[in-house]
């Protein structure tokens, strides 16, 4: 038995305690609500059995990063790259806001709009692996394209919904364990994904093209095939999250849904400690850089930065993430080591 | 034998054939389509994204990419609003937002040299980081106001025959010549082909690649950033909000003006005819009606596809320049 | 032709030189003498270190160890303009040329002639058309380099060399792509070059290019100097006993023989590609160990390659068991039970992140599928057996193979194939760069193996080895079969008596 599930959970993690820790600390300065004071960053409230507050928030929220970061993992880990997870979270919803108002039962819009996306995902595999496309080239198209599809689906309006079902993979909190469903998604997400790379060959095989892909096709590795796959796996992972996003919002916002996302995404998976010059994968430690992600989002909101704002801290701390993550920068601190 | 003029490639002529059927389809369908007045608002309303892909093409033509514009051109757009609100002359404020722009390129250029990350991933970074910094800097759309401008609005275009140009077609045009001349009668212009072209054997060459990279980007910053002044200018007015997807507009026409993705090969004369066959397309989907606008950006992502399977193709039918294998 | 009998000053001197990389002394304390108006050829095996000693003259590798001097002042450069400045310019084999740009744009590339800032066009098309002149080459210095034929492109590789103010020369392998007449004309231009004074480095594997060409000679092996020679005083015998360290007529006993009745396991028939390999016709039996021989860029990769499916040939076809295969496909060639172990094992054959378990199933499990996967106590079973019976050396299963030590890697590269129960087994240069002990391992793995029938196919350098292993071998020379030789035919000598056989100008070692 080899171990395919290496958890490399530990150092996203320790920057999510590291952000909670420097919340509770502004938290208690004099004048502040306190460590859990009603506003204070572990502030938490239960009505009718239901907790809330920032923490059960970045839950909530990171759920998205969290099932982005899974989809974009195994394209990460074969040297690929996926840019247009957001646009596809965008036809996602509107395929399934159009169906729901159009009278469709919720399985059936939800099974459409996962379906187009696992075709706007199997596009971009036909693109790379197919026709030998530069990744960030082909999902570039889909990325731009593919909010054109969303508004063409929505006639470029926002489409409200009213359907308890749809709207539940968004907002509901299950009797039974009374957290957002959409986190307890991407908790079962990590859960099947991770049994299918375990159960399967294909985490040795997905590593062995991503680490390196001449000796895999010499080994009779369908290097092709297993790229095409992680795209459309990536394709249905942003469907799942383009659901979540739209029934947060009971609406389709083909503007603005999953705008803005796939450096969320593409951070996550390498702070998870999947490199992208690929060859090792860890979908733990992606779903706990989505955590990572959002808690630093909330930390924003918490510090009073705004929604549109808070990006630019956070591309500073990605870039630093990047740098020191960077093989050059690797092997220069290696050789200062040496010495 | 008439040795002196460069060929132009075949893939220009594609371009300039393209341009000249959409116009010649928009003149059959629509009157006044093709008419100089109209042909001239095209070229004055694509200005700002013909002065950033010209210094996208020389970003594609080394190897790399930009995804930084969009956000950019919106960035030094309300960076201007914000400075004239502030009592600066809107011509300072340009200044100091071209140079900010120049100078956040140059950064850019030095961090995909020395840390040797893909141009897309810092470009992607960049591109957060100055939309969000364009919110910062005011979360609304703030309009320029300035006796400037008014004197502007009046003195900003040229009359031709009677049809009034705007100025911002003549930044455009001259801004592309500059690029061209450049690109293909300077060292540097030299230099990012070579770059593009083998980075490798460029230094074994005695090529710095180094500079060359901080020196492209650094004009892809400054291109980029006179874009967001002609925006700015144009619209009188700085919005965080625009200029949304404008790195894909950009890149599609470098592609379709026949510079390979692959870099080493292309012009900026092309990138021109990009720029005006994006442009064309825009304005027969407006003068159609009834079209949804969202179709300009599915056509632009497809005619991108359409022009990269094209040059796979073509690269193929050449067949792969022979290497010495062992 | 009056080349001056008594030395002159040198016109560049490189002594004590020593190169290492981790764990390789590259080289050793090496001399090289260069006079004005002389051709100096370099002459070594693969690995000699012939190519780490032009990088150094280069200035591409700054030495670890020893002194340069350029017409006695002593010149320390580290990076290529150095050199330029001082008067080297050298041609590599890859040419490092841009194949997007012009013809003149490659010439003038980092010395364009400016006016006011701008490129002088009309100057520096002068300065590149003078410049191709001087070797009488005209050609049309508007088009893109790409697009001209390879010796071509070789001429404007030499001619940029030349645009600079140049005195040394070094061409590393210039004839390896060129056909006898391009390369006559080479000849006569750095004939001309040298009676002009320049002093040229010449490096090739083709000892007759050498022999018609050099003024001295300068061998290397293992990362030393064996000597240098005036070349009228060193015969072929001679230099291939300097490059080899062998002697010609001094041979071990012939290889195994082997039941002429063995049936053919895996027939080719006319298999070749363009520019790789001219057709090749062959076969190998059951139980039989065929080898390939002949200097590295024969063609013998190339061969092996087409075999197993990882090119498409042109032309030509595979019989398995006189089945037809379908060319050009791994996965068809492994179902037909062939095996493949590249040359460069690090680059090409072993995922090095991976563990030694996982590299040894890789093939196995690529062949079964991602959704079957091979059962643990399977995986446990297949390797610990296979970490047994190869005798790899290694503390624990579940370690990084990039951990383990060249001879161990090649044995978990055997391992995975064997693994698969493959018929035909194809090695290229197994014992490359692997201890002594690792070496005899795989050797005797080798005979154990035909002794169960299997059919080997064996590339390899070290003539001992193919000659101790195999019972037959084929011989390729400049990409194309030259001759096969079996049973007692199979010697040292024979082999390089065909590749060394006297013939043209363009005819390899």
């Amino acid at each position: 038995m080899t171990p395919r599930f290496r958890p490399r959970a530990a150092w996203p993690a320790l920057g999510i305690a590291a952000l909670i820790v420097f919340n509770a600390a502004s938290d208690l300065r004099t004048g502040g609500p306190g460590l859990i004071g009603p506003g204070a960053f572990l502030h938490l409230a239960i009505r009718d059995g239901i907790p809330s507050g920032p923490l059960i928030d970045v839950l909530n929220y990171g759920a998205t990063f969290m099932i982005l970061a899974i989809g974009m993992t195994p394209v990460v880990a074969t040297r690929g790259i996926d840019l247009s997870v957001g646009s596809i979270m965008a036809i996602a919803a509107a395929v399934a806001a159009v169906l729901s108002v159009g009278g469709q039962p919720p399985p059936v819009s939800i099974a459409a709009a996962l379906g187009a996306a696992v075709v706007c995902g199997l596009w971009n595999g036909a693109m790379v692996s197919g026709i030998g496309l530069q990744p960030f080239v082909a999902t570039l198209v889909l990325m731009v394209a593919g909010r054109g599809i969303a508004q063409l689906i929505t006639d470029s309006q926002i489409i409200t919904f009213h359907d308890p079902a749809l709207e539940y993979i968004g907002l509901g909190r299950p009797r039974w364990l009374p957290l957002p469903f959409p986190f307890l998604i991407a908790v079962g997400l990590v859960g099947v994904t991770a049994l299918l790379v375990r159960k399967t060959a294909l985490g040795l095989l997905l590593e062995a093209v991503g680490g390196n892909p001449p000796a895999a096709q010499l080994a009779g590795v369908r290097s092709r095939r297993i790229i095409a796959l992680t795209y459309g796996f990536s394709g249905l992972c942003a469907g799942i999250a383009g659901l979540i996003a739209a029934a947060n919002i009971k609406a389709a916002d083909p503007f603005n849904a999953g705008r803005n996302l796939e450096l969320a995404a593409i951070f996550a998976v390498v702070v998870g400690g999947t490199p992208l010059t690929g060859g090792r994968m860890s979908l733990a430690g992606a779903a706990v850089g989505g955590l990572l992600m959002q808690t630093l989002t909330t930390t924003m909101y918490a510090r009073n930065v705004g929604a549109d704002t808070a990006p630019l801290p956070e591309a500073l701390v990605i870039l630093v993430v990047a740098l020191v993550g960077a093989p050059r920068a690797a092997a220069w601190a290696r050789q200062r080591w040496a010495r | 034998m008439n040795r002196r003029f460069r060929r132009p490639q075949a893939s220009t002529t594609v371009a300039a054939g393209i341009l000249v059927l959409l116009i010649g389809l928009g003149a059959i369908r629509f009157e006044h389509f093709a008419s100089f007045g109209n042909l001239a608002n095209l070229v004055g309303d694509y200005a700002f994204v013909g002065v950033a892909a010209v210094g996208a093409t020389f970003v594609i033509l080394s190897g790399g990419v930009d995804l930084s514009v969009g956000s950019l051109v919106a960035f030094t757009a309300v960076a201007i609003a914000v400075l004239v609100d502030h009592g600066w002359h809107p011509l300072a404020a340009a200044t100091a937002a071209f140079g900010f722009g120049t100078l956040a390129g140059a950064v850019i250029g030095m961090l995909v040299w020395w840390f040797d990350l893909p141009p897309f991933l810092m470009t992607l970074i960049a591109m957060f980081a100055f939309r969000a910094g364009g919110f910062l800097l005011s979360s609304q759309a703030t309009p320029i106001m300035h006796p400037f401008m008014a004197q502007l609005s009046s003195g900003y275009q040229v009359s031709v025959g009677g049809t009034i140009i705007p100025a911002r077609s003549l930044i455009f045009l001259a801004f592309a010549g500059a690029g061209a001349l450049t690109l293909a009668r300077t060292r540097f212009g030299r230099q990012v082909c070579a770059v593009g072209g083998s980075r490798r054997s460029a230094a074994v060459m005695g090529v710095g690649v180094g500079p060359t990279l901080v020196g492209i980007y650094s004009l892809a910053g400054a291109a980029s950033a006179l874009a967001g002044v002609v925006f700015a200018f144009g619209k009188q007015a700085g919005d965080p909000t625009a200029a949304g997807g404008l790195e894909l507009t950009v890149i599609a026409a470098v592609v379709i003006g026949g510079t390979l993705l692959s870099g080493g090969v292309g012009s900026v004369l092309g990138t021109g005819l990009g720029v005006l066959i994006l442009g064309a397309i825009r304005l027969l989907i407006d003068f159609q009606g009834d079209l949804n606008p969202a179709w300009t950006s599915i056509a632009t992502g497809l005619l991108l596809l359409g022009f990269v399977l094209l040059q796979k193709l073509l690269g193929r039918l050449r067949g792969p320049a022979a290497s010495p294998s062992t | 032709m009056t080349r001056p009998d008594a030395a002159p000053a040198a016109l560049l001197e490189a002594s004590g030189i020593t190169v290492e990389y981790p764990g390789v002394r590259a080289l050793d304390r090496v001399r090289l003498v260069l006079r004005p108006g002389e051709i100096h050829a370099l002459m070594g095996e693969n690995g000699a270190g012939k190519s780490t000693l032009i990088k150094v003259l280069s200035g591409q590798r700054r030495p670890d160890a020893g002194t340069l001097t350029v017409r006695g002042i002593p010149a320390g450069f580290g990076t290529p303009a150095d050199a330029e400045r001082a008067g080297i310019s050298t041609v590599f084999q890859e040419l490092d040329l841009i194949p997007t740009l012009s013809v003149a744009d490659n010439i003038c590339l980092g010395r364009f002639p400016t006016r006011w800032g701008l490129i002088d066009r009309r100057a520096a098309d002068r300065r590149a058309e003078a410049a191709l002149a001087r070797l009488g080459v005209r050609l049309d210095i508007t088009s893109p380099l790409g697009t001209l034929p390879l010796p071509t492109q070789q001429l404007v590789a030499l001619s940029r060399a030349l645009d600079v103010e140049a005195r040394v020369l070094i061409l590393d392998e210039p004839t390896s792509s060129l056909d006898q007449t391009e390369t006559a004309r080479l000849f006569g231009v750095l004939r001309a070059l040298r009676d002009d004074g320049l002093g040229i480095v010449f490096v090739s594997h083709f000892l007759a290019q050498v022999e018609s060409l050099a003024d001295r000679i300068t061998v290397l092996r293992n990362g030393g100097l064996v000597g240098e020679w005036p070349r009228s005083e060193l015969s072929r015998p001679q230099l291939i006993e300097a490059m080899t360290g062998r002697t010609i007529g001094g041979d071990q006993p012939a290889g195994p023989t082997v039941p002429a009745a063995g049936r053919p396991v895996l027939e080719f028939d006319r298999l070749g590609a363009r520019r790789r390999l001219e057709p090749v016709s062959g076969s190998a039996r059951a139980g039989e160990a065929l080898g390939i021989a002949g200097l590295r860029g024969s063609g013998r990769t190339e061969l092996a390659r087409l075999l197993f499916g990882a090119d498409s040939p042109d032309n030509g076809t595979v019989r398995i068991d006189g089945v037809a295969v379908r060319t050009g496909s791994v996965a068809e060639s492994i179902r037909h039970g062939l095996a493949f172990t590249p040359e460069d094992r690090q680059g090409q054959g072993l995922i090095l992140d991976l563990s030694v378990t996982e590299n040894i199933i890789l093939a196995l499990q690529a062949r079964q599928g991602a959704l079957r996967p091979v059962p643990a106590t399977e995986q446990r079973r297949v390797t610990e057996h296979y970490i047994a019976s190869l005798g790899i050396k290694v503390p624990d299963p579940g370690a990084p193979v990039r951990t383990l030590s060249g001879g161990n890697q090649q044995k978990v590269l055997l391992a995975r194939w064997l693994a698969t129960q493959p018929r035909i087994l194809i090695l290229d240069e197994p014992t490359r760069g692997i201890d002594v002990g690792a070496r005899a391992d795989i050797e005797s793995l080798i005979a154990d193996l035909r002794a169960k029938g299997l059919s080997i196919i064996l590339i390899s350098e070290e003539l001992d080895e193919l000659i101790r292993t195999c019972s037959r071998a084929l011989v390729l020379r400049d990409r194309r079969a030259v001759g096969e030789l079996a049973g007692t035919a199979l010697t040292e000598s024979a082999v390089l008596g065909l590749i060394a056989s006297a013939g043209h100008a363009g005819e390899p070692v």
